[in-house]
């Protein structure tokens, strides 16, 4: 995974759920940084428009942290460029 | 008080165009759920829906008064005549002046309104029809209700997301039972089957991609569904006189708000509407022989609603048959809780509770007797129907065996 990519998706946290983007790490449980399922939700609709993707409801719902969540734009991110690719 | 009695039912929906075909549907398990046809479902995480297949305005409106009506008003008036009907009302110029009208539903005319906004956001053209604010009201079912019969008593419409109806009953079955009114025209209506709605409620990630499991382990979210029912209701005195159908009383109101979550919901909120209710009622937990439940099929509601049962009901919870008949008429939202208060009076009326259709596999988390798939023959003396709305806004009506 990219720092880029890490960076971007901690920011997308931080800003949906407005709290200091040092708070969030690439270790932080979402229970643990207060993210109830409404905020995920809210987060994943943010990902998906900093990203240009679309998240599948079946891919999300056994994500419980950063890092999962990070693993799981990487995963779309490369879906997203194969595709491109075989245009 | 006075005592509160059902005379008149009326229903359309995903089940049947009246209240007999809504509960032979019920009776047979069968579900209403499938390909959503009135809006394109394409570029949407889910395709199923709990519609009225086929349904046009006619043979129930002329085109010109049609023209002055959402899908939703339509709904609520053809559910109202049929009420209506049913009950044998003879109006007299004093009944009309003295029947009130309240009537629930959450998105009121919304794909009115999503169509205007198309009007002017999409196409860039720079007016939008002159009936779009008349037409999306939430009380537009009520006003046309009131049109329909020449009702000039109190009426009004309640807006409470899920629980819309059955708040609109509660406060129809208490003007009655307090003398406010000696009639009552009251349940609720819906018809949110819109683009622009539909993508609302897909961005929740709470709709099922196939359909609607309640309380089974596989469930995967609600579907929604759309329509109306309504209730003629009347003092059980007046009824007995008159010799009129009594189909159930309503003995009992509950509410509560969670001020919790705006869509997380609470097993304490919901538990202290079903206290509400049965104090309300006078009744003791073990008096209740089968409850409605709001039974989403949402991971969280479910479960919720489960714990609030336990911690209500105790060890009667569990020879407590429970049912959530969302699993076939869909979640019509403000019309929901008046779907569900029908279903309730004919498991009382006729003794045969409805199924949880589509279920597959016992959570241990929603460890009730949720009735699967097959109706059950049974008498029961009293049920209740749970709704608990987004926003944490409980109701819970309580029935009687008449």
């Amino acid at each position: 995974m990219s720092d880029e990519l890490i960076q971007r998706v901690l920011k997308v946290i931080a800003t949906s759920k407005r709290i200091p983007l040092e708070t969030v790490t690439i270790d932080s449980e979402f229970l643990q940084i207060g993210i109830d399922s409404m905020d995920a939700v809210e987060i994943l609709f943010a990902l998906e428009n900093e990203f240009d993707i679309s998240i599948p409801d079946d891919e999300v719902r056994s994500v419980r942290n950063v890092r999962q969540m990070c693993q799981g734009v990487e995963k779309l991110l490369a879906a997203k460029s194969d595709a491109a690719a075989k245009q | 008080m006075r005592r509160v009695a059902i005379t008149g039912v009326g229903a359309i929906c995903a089940l049947g165009r009246n209240a007999a075909e809504f509960a032979e549907s019920l009776r047979q398990g069968r579900s209403g759920i499938g390909p959503i046809e009135s809006t394109d479902t394409s570029q949407m995480r889910f395709q199923n829906g709990a519609e009225v297949k086929g349904y046009s305005h006619q043979p129930y409106f002329d085109d010109r008064r049609a023209d002055f009506m959402d899908r939703f008003a339509q709904f609520a008036v053809i559910a109202a005549r049929e009420a209506v009907a049913d009950a044998g009302v003879e109006w007299t110029p004093e009944m009309r002046e003295n029947a009130a009208i309240v009537t629930g539903s959450c998105v009121g005319g919304q794909s009115t309104e999503d169509i205007g906004f198309q009007e002017v956001y999409k196409l860039g053209h720079n007016r939008v029809h002159p009936l779009t604010i008349p037409k999306t009201m939430a009380n537009a079912g009520a006003s046309h209700i009131s049109m329909e019969f020449g009702i000039t008593g109190p009426s009004f419409t309640i807006s409470t997301a899920c629980s819309s109806a059955a708040h609109a009953i509660g406060q129809a079955f208490w003007m009655v039972r307090n003398g406010i009114t000696d009639l009552a025209l009251t349940g609720g209506s819906e018809a949110p089957f819109s683009f622009g709605i539909l993508k609302a409620w897909e961005a929740m990630r709470v709709v099922s991609p196939d359909t609607c499991r309640p309380f089974s382990k596989d469930r995967r979210g609600m579907i929604l569904g759309e329509g109306s029912a309504m209730f003629v209701l009347e003092p059980l005195d007046a009824a007995r006189a008159r010799g009129a159908r009594i189909h159930a009383e309503i003995v009992g109101f509950g509410m509560s708000a969670d001020a919790c979550h705006i869509t997380q919901p609470s097993s304490e909120g919901a538990a202290r509407a079903m206290r509400a209710v049965l104090r309300d009622s006078g009744l003791a937990p073990e008096q209740i022989g089968y409850i409605n439940a709001h039974g989403t099929a949402t991971p969280a509601n479910d479960l919720t609603e489960t714990a609030a049962i336990h911690s209500v009901f105790g060890a009667h919870a569990g020879k407590l048959p429970v049912s959530s008949t969302k699993s076939m008429h869909g979640h019509a939202l403000g019309a929901a809780a008046a779907l569900e208060c029908l279903a309730a009076i004919l498991a009382l009326r006729d003794g045969v509770l409805p199924p949880t259709a589509n279920y597959n596999e016992p959570d241990p988390d929603c460890d009730l007797d949720v009735i699967p798939n097959q109706a059950r023959f049974a008498q029961v003396e009293y049920a209740i129907s749970n709704s608990f709305a987004f926003g944490g806004l409980n109701a819970v009506l309580a029935l009687r065996k008449s």
